[in-house]
């Protein structure tokens, strides 16, 4: 291996480690408030990927029909509760949220098929419908179950995982997909070249990132999350409702996985079970960091992304053995350095 | 009893002649439940029993699947020889997994075992020597007594001997010391420990029988379809595994078989419908799935085998206790010595002192109190003594010996025992096997033996003890009640129980009187005389005055971490600071 093929093996690292970055801290994120482990991620990006995809294609993506029957559900068990409540209000949101807006960005997606509009439009679109199914699925399935242990949470999402990749397999077909770039450039640097594509991947992890910390830091419903995150009990006796910081945690997530599929499918040809293992390689980051740490999670999703780009370069066949034995030390590591005593749940 | 049987009965007529009477199909789909059900008999005890998770175990039946294939095919071993190398290899490497895993919190095993399912599925689709994904052909029959167990009709009877064989010695299993501990996995891991039971050990236990029930699973496999390739082992049958374990009830063994035969059958049937329904192909099952566990969890957590036993006549189960042989006990100290001596003891937590320079003795036949208000650091204190949480600086001795470090289960061993001012119990359980946890350390039958029921003497001989102190104690009545039907008052006494199962020489009650009618109070303290009598040693954290001082030798007084008085009980009551603390100052 010569230094241009290590420039170029890392710049492939970085662009799919950024991705994993993303997904790692999204990951830390549901889970810190929520307890729940979130498998499903994957499903967000294929989801993002292939609804682009439908649309550059001048097709209706069949997630539509899924935010529809999704919203429509909600709606259904919004009503219910609202009415035993006596809520007025309560079902006047629900019908806002999972009945109004759902319909609109279904009209406009049915609009907006056909007509093959600029990419900006099409990615709009693509995440209008994907990134409501966050809080739509929270509602559905972990919501009633927020007290529930979080090995039961675990399986309720390897559950929901493999829901969600059925349907996926039954809107999409079995055939890959791709994208277009943002960006066709090529720079140069040196000896290297880098697509406008990558750099696209870099540019928006980054402006997430820094988008995340402000928001966590600086607004009050990022302050939430994270009282939430630190404290149930405590950020409830606050007034802070579980259920609303489960929800937002979820549309963070949902969109975050969107967005790194529309990121990603110009790059790699995206099929209805990729993002499964996209996900975990997100996780594999997620769990150097504890499933807490934010900075060591993004830390070990870049390391994953450049240990996978080297891999497939020494043993492509081994790829994927080797980037999930790589949890095996991790493991070994934390649980060297662990002194805890399992509390009893 | 024969309506319970009934079921029983019923499996064993489809077991005997099913492989004869039904079509190839039928005789086909039997044998797989047979297989699943083996594999899914591992998770219930695991996830539903022991309170763990995995999803990887359909790698574990790869490994045994392989193992054989490999070394049949390419090497000419005998099955039977395989059917061992492959038990080992699985074996091994669910003690390499466990180990890293266990001691982390409880979602790292499950996580670990997702990682390790997904690469194991590729290492067998790429390794040249496995067939790649094409996999191994030409794996050879079984043959048992001369008699080539060719035909699925035939094999099928291995299939369904070492699936209710398994069935059988799991739970043989549970109704024994080694399958006390692990039902207290759940919910019991400090009470247990503190009982002397090691719960790392444990857990790996538990894991590891679920990881050689899947290879054992994966043998029957390789020789049953006479092929192998990764397909089957992917973490996606590992998942389905788990759902298995679910569905059928995760609590209870008998809902394996059904899990998997429900899931089985439906697979089968989906399979065929949806893609018609749908007018696509694809593994459109997998919807269905998902969904129908996420409702179940939602609706039913505890699975269908519960819905379906209600419906059979149960009658109340008794654990027969017989007059065996008491147990040998441990040489007891001289009344008047020292049994436990803390000496300047300091417990930090950060910036807090919880503890402060606290130094206390306790001598055999002797009740001393420990009394404070609220946040007072009695309960930390409490901890520093039994081991689970252990001092910033200071020295704990008991019995002469240096015990501040070590673990709970140590302790235990040298002869002390303790109740919790939350009562730890395992619920579900009965009192009789509550108070059996106790006399953990009393015994020393294996995982083995216990399976096999070879461990009948001992195990009577603990029960017996555990319902001689149940007597003791004057819960004779409840002997059988399952221990989260009682009133918390008794609840309480029944921890005293457990604690004198272990037949310790010092008694650590955490707030026993707590909940309790006066009637009881006074039933207590006569016990608890009656026991110093007898040259125990008790250490008591109590509010009730009136039940402390009319009933213990000394009191050593705590407030804000330090002892602010120590004394006879009636020098305590007329002491000023104790008063102040108790009653509150000017402010």
């Amino acid at each position: 291996m010569d230094l241009q093929i290590a420039l170029l093996l890392a710049q492939d690292g970085l662009t799919n480690g950024a991705i994993y970055v993303l997904l790692a801290l999204a990951l830390v994120l549901v889970f810190a408030v929520t307890r729940v482990i979130f498998i499903p991620q994957g499903e967000f990006v294929a989801f993002g990927a292939l609804t682009l995809a439908a649309f550059d294609n001048g097709k209706l993506p069949g997630t539509v029909w899924l935010l529809l029957g999704g919203a429509a559900l909600v709606l259904l068990v919004e009503a219910v509760a609202a009415r035993r409540e006596r809520n007025n209000q309560r079902l006047a949101r629900a019908l806002l949220f999972y009945g109004l807006l759902p319909a609109v960005v279904a009209g406009a997606a049915w609009w907006a098929a056909a007509l093959k509009l600029a990419l900006p439009v099409q990615i709009a679109l693509s995440l209008a419908i994907v990134v409501p199914m966050g809080p739509i699925l929270y509602r559905l399935a972990f919501q009633p179950l927020a007290e529930a242990s979080v090995l039961v949470l675990l399986i309720v999402s390897v559950a929901v995982h493999l829901a969600l990749a059925g349907l996926g397999l039954f809107f999409f077909g079995a055939e890959g997909s791709r994208t277009p770039a943002f960006s066709e450039a090529m720079l140069k640097f040196g000896e290297i070249n880098v697509s406008g594509q990558s750099l696209w991947v870099y540019g928006s992890s980054a402006v997430l990132i820094l988008a995340l910390y402000v928001f966590f830091s600086r607004s009050l419903y990022g302050k939430a999350l994270v009282a939430t995150a630190v404290n149930r009990t405590g950020a409830r006796l606050m007034g802070i409702r579980t259920s609303m910081a489960g929800g937002l945690a979820f549309t963070l997530a949902a969109a975050i996985g969107a967005f790194s599929g529309i990121l990603i499918a110009p790059i790699t040809t995206i099929f209805y079970d990729t993002g499964f293992i996209i996900g975990l390689k997100g996780f594999v980051g997620a769990i150097v960091g504890g499933l807490a740490s934010y900075p060591v999670a993004a830390g070990g999703a870049l390391l994953v992304g450049l240990i996978e780009s080297y891999a497939s370069f020494w043993a492509s066949a081994f790829k994927e053995v080797i980037v999930f034995t790589l949890i095996i030390p991790v493991l070994l590591w934390r649980s060297l350095t662990t002194h805890h005593i399992e509390e009893d749940e | 009893m024969m309506a319970r049987r009934l079921p029983l009965v019923a499996l064993l007529a489809l077991v005997a002649l099913g492989p004869r009477l039904l079509p190839e199909f039928y005789v086909t789909l039997f044998n797989y439940i047979g297989l699943y059900g083996l594999v899914a008999l591992g998770l219930v005890l695991l996830t539903g029993i022991g309170g763990m998770t995995s999803f990887g175990q359909g790698a574990f039946v790869g490994l045994g699947a392989y193992a054989t294939a490999y070394l049949t095919t390419v090497h000419g071993l005998s099955p039977w020889a395989t059917l061992f190398i492959g038990l080992a290899v699985t074996g091994a490497t669910a003690l390499l997994l466990g180990a890293m895993t266990l001691r982390l919190s409880g979602h790292y095993l499950p996580l670990g075992t997702i990682a390790w399912g997904i690469s194991l599925y590729y290492l067998f689709g790429n390794l040249d020597a496995l067939g790649g994904h094409t996999g191994i052909t030409g794996i050879p029959a079984v043959s048992l007594f001369g008699l080539s167990l060719e035909s699925g009709r035939d094999f099928g009877y291995l299939i369904w001997a070492i699936t209710l064989a398994a069935l059988w010695a799991t739970q043989n299993l549970l109704a024994s010391r080694q399958g006390r501990a692990i039902r207290a996995l759940k919910g019991g891991s400090l009470m247990a420990e503190s009982m002397g039971v090691d719960i790392a050990r444990t857990k790996i236990i538990a894991f590891l029988i679920a990881a050689l029930l899947a290879s054992l699973s994966g043998w029957l496999y390789a020789h049953l379809q006479r092929f192998v390739n990764p397909t089957p082992f992917s973490l996606h049958h590992g998942i389905e595994y788990l759902f298995m374990a679910v569905v059928g009830g995760a609590a209870s063994l008998w809902g394996a078989l059904l899990g998997a035969g429900v899931i089985t059958l439906l697979n089968e049937w989906l399979k065929d419908l949806l893609p018609k329904l749908l007018g696509a192909s694809g593994n459109f099952e997998m919807i269905v799935f998902g969904v129908m566990m996420v409702l179940l969890l939602q609706y039913a957590p505890n699975g269908l085998w519960p819905l379906l036993a209600r419906r059979l006549p149960a009658p109340r189960r008794e654990i027969a206790v017989s007059d065996a042989q008491p147990l040998t006990q441990r040489d007891k100290p001289a009344s008047g010595t020292t049994l436990l001596e803390v000496k300047a003891a300091v417990k930090r937590f950060g910036g807090l002192v919880a503890v402060n320079d606290m130094s206390l003795t306790v001598k055999a036949g002797e009740i001393l109190a420990l009394l404070g208000p609220n946040g007072a650091g009695k309960s930390t204190m409490f901890n520093l003594v039994s081991g689970v949480a252990p001092p910033t600086s200071g020295t704990v001795h008991f019995l002469d010996r240096r015990i501040d470090g070590l673990d709970p289960r140590r302790i235990a061993k040298l002869g002390m025992s303790r109740s919790f001012q939350h009562v730890r119990l395992l619920r579900e359980m009965s009192v009789l096997e509550n108070v059996a946890i106790g006399a953990h350390l009393r015994g020393a039958a294996g995982v083995l033996s216990s399976s096999l029921h070879l461990e009948r003497g001992e195990e009577a001989r603990l029960l017996a003890e555990a319902a001689r102190q149940v007597q003791r104690v004057g819960l004779g009545e409840h002997l059988h009640d399952a221990a989260g039907s009682l009133p918390l008052g008794k609840q309480r006494i029944l921890e005293i129980a457990r604690a004198l199962c272990a037949d310790p020489c010092l008694l650590l009650l955490d707030e026993p009187a707590a909940g309790l009618r006066y009637l009881e109070k006074q039933a207590l303290a006569e016990l608890l005389r009656k026991l110093c009598g007898e040259g125990l040693g008790i250490l008591l954290v109590e509010h009730d005055m009136d039940f402390v001082m009319g009933l213990v030798h000394r009191v050593v007084v705590m407030d804000f971490g330090e002892k602010i008085a120590e004394g006879l009980p009636d020098e305590i009551q007329r002491n000023p600071a104790v008063r102040e603390a108790y009653l509150g100052g000017v402010e």
